[in-house]
């Protein structure tokens, strides 16, 4: 069986008001008060402005990666006209919309909401409502037992628009797995998960009883304390998305899950376990605000407000799309360098070596592409750029191409970032959807995903990971 | 610059004194300032523990002629040769001269 | 000019990481007193 990858779909989720409970925030309030507080409401985006901003149309597909190159800079201060919300393989949802849905992933009375103070007058998306097929996500709440349970420490504050709307609830008071921004966090990688997901099944016209396997390359350590990190969260996703067919697992690999969980599942289809196969990666609320700090003191907006979701279908009939070609996947081994360029010989030099290709040979390739104008002005490097250097500066290593063909080499191979920096979501595959766009007009052939992961952040090994893989017509 | 490491620095400075210290960066070119401003003069961004903090840490880039030169030529060739065409050393050597001004 | 000093090692995962840093220090002589990998991402 060949593994082919028929569609792709992005979305994203204005959340500017759990911009406060991502990990860099929630530590600075709770060390500087309200004054941070009201720093952060201070630089938050509308949802308008969220909509209009230049790498969050290309996130879902309506404009091409290279278009960025052209515009002027700040794209913050360039807001597209009449921008939609809604692309051809990607959509933002607002706010409003996405606490209905983290009432809906919760079977546990964690969420709570009051439908007084946030009336929900149908969805703004036809992915997000079909989640919610009988209409109201969950009872409504009144606002005095939302506040007892503030008053009371046992839940945190949701708000919209500067009011109390709602709140989630701890659901143990002594385990730290259990609490109330935890549960948060994965009800929100739950949430958003099933909504790309879904997302990928409307686009699609793929009915939701035909999905065999889920694969979610999501980050949260979903448990509780005696097994935190236990996870599957693919089949809470999936039974949220009405997969009732479907079985699931969760891939871990810090930022560069979402290709090895590529790799999974078309390796399944390869061996003829399942016949298709979906993968999925939810949001990571931790990182929102991740550099907010930064952002503030430069008088920017808070851009690190939108939560990204990813969703693939992967199935074995060759009609309909681009291989996944698992003869060309790239790991790299634990007695490899963790360098830059120890990482590039192993995902990259390796594998299409041992396929007899070339590095000029691949069409494009998707690095992890984040949004270098968050990156920026936090003191951190443009993620993308810098990689594509490295594979260019590799390329000349092995006499490829000359030193002073480097800028050219990116200017074709490469491609500006666009993704949220959301961890795992920039991990090559936000490009997967512009690529199938490319590949059914005939403009593109190849492109390799090349993923990276810090293994280092957890403090159990010093190395760094990545893996690869090359979808081609 | 990461807050965690602001204050982790500052502790050693503490504890070693920052007289006894030097830094050496890896990062590319655009975060070199404001590391090297970081642990001269304190956090720019007013945000970590090293805020109005001035350490004044002797703050080198790997990258560096002067660092290269240090390390045994076969390490270098192995392990960093190819750093050159990734990072932007002009900017990374005029990032830290103009830092090295505040001293 | 790092023979016997005490060396922070600063890093960032698509730069130069950390624990690179830190051998080519120790191979010119210094002794790594902190070393760490940012990552932005």
């Amino acid at each position: 069986m060949t593994p082919v990858l028929r569609a792709a779909s992005n979305i994203l989720v204005h959340a500017p008001d759990l911009v406060r409970y991502g990990s860099k925030c929630f530590r600075e309030i709770a060390s500087q008060g309200e004054s941070f507080s009201r720093k952060l409401s201070g630089r938050i985006r509308s949802y308008e402005n969220a909509v209009a901003y230049p790498p969050n149309q290309v996130f879902i597909g309506n404009l091409p990666p290279e278009s960025l190159t052209g515009m002027p800079s700040p794209w913050h201060g360039h807001p597209i006209p009449d921008a939609s919300s809604k692309g051809p393989f990607g959509e933002i949802l607002p706010q409003e919309s996405f606490y209905p849905l983290l009432q809906r992933a919760d079977q546990f009375g964690l969420v709570m909401l009051d439908s007084d103070k946030l009336p929900l007058s149908g969805f703004a998306s036809n992915a997000a409502s079909a989640l919610v097929p009988e209409g109201a996500p969950g009872p409504s709440h009144k606002t005095a037992d939302i506040l007892r349970g503030i008053e009371s420490g046992e839940s945190i504050p949701l708000e919209h628009a500067g009011a109390l709307v709602g709140c989630v609830r701890r659901d143990h008071d002594a385990d730290e797995s259990l609490d109330a921004r935890v549960l948060l966090e994965n009800l929100a990688a739950k949430a958003s998960g099933a909504y790309a997901l879904s997302r990928l099944l409307v686009q699609e016209k793929i009915e939701s009883g035909q999905v065999e396997y889920i694969i979610s390359c999501s980050e949260e350590a979903v448990g509780d304390r005696y097994n935190r990190g236990g996870g599957n969260l693919a089949k809470a996703i999936g039974e949220m998305a009405g997969c009732q067919n479907a079985a699931g697992v969760d891939v871990k690999a810090f930022c560069a899950a979402p290709v090895y969980a590529l790799i999974h599942a078309a390796a399944l289809i390869r061996a003829g376990v399942v016949r298709n196969a979906v993968v999925v990666g939810g949001g990571s609320m931790a990182k929102l605000g991740m550099k907010a700090h930064q952002h503030i003191a430069k008088e920017l907006p808070v851009l690190e407000d939108i939560l990204g979701g990813v969703a693939f279908f992967l199935n074995s009939d060759e009609d309909e799309g681009p291989r996944v070609n698992l003869d060309i996947a790239g790991r790299h081994e634990v007695g490899r360098p963790s360098s830059p360029q120890g990482m590039v010989e192993a995902l990259v030099c390796d594998p299409l070596e041992r396929a007899g290709r070339k590095i000029c040979d691949i069409d494009k390739y998707a690095v992890e592409l984040h949004n270098p104008e968050v990156m920026l002005p936090a003191g951190a490097g443009d993620v993308a750029m810098t990689n594509y250097r490295t594979l260019a500066a590799v390329a000349v290593m092995r006499g490829e191409i000359d030193r002073g063909d480097i800028p050219d080499f990116i200017e074709s191979h490469g491609m500006p970032g666009f993704a949220p920096t959301q961890g795992h979501i920039p991990a090559g595959v936000p490009y997967l959807g512009h690529a199938l766009a490319g590949m059914r007009a005939g403009t593109l052939n190849s492109t390799m995903l090349v993923a990276k992961g810090s293994l280092f952040l957890g403090r159990m090994t010093q190395q760094a990971d990545g893996a690869s893989v090359v979808v081609e017509v | 610059m990461d807050l965690e490491n602001q204050a982790a620095i500052k502790k050693l400075a503490d504890e070693v004194g920052a007289e006894n210290l030097m830094v050496v960066l890896g990062m590319p070119s655009e975060g070199v300032q404001i590391a090297a401003e970081t642990l001269t003069t304190g956090d720019p961004s007013w945000a970590g523990p090293l805020a109005g903090v001035s350490l004044r840490l002797p703050v080198f880039h790997i990258l560096e002629e002067r660092v290269r030169a240090e390390v045994p030529a076969d390490v270098y060739r192995e392990k960093l040769e190819l750093m050159e065409m990734v990072l932007d050393l002009d900017q990374i050597e005029k990032g830290l001269a103009e830092i090295r001004t505040k001293r | 000019m790092f023979k016997d000093k005490k060396v922070i090692a600063l890093g960032e995962r698509d730069g130069v990481p950390g624990p690179l840093i830190a051998e080519c220090m120790e191979a010119a002589g210094a002794e790594v007193v902190f070393q760490k990998t940012e990552c932005f991402v």
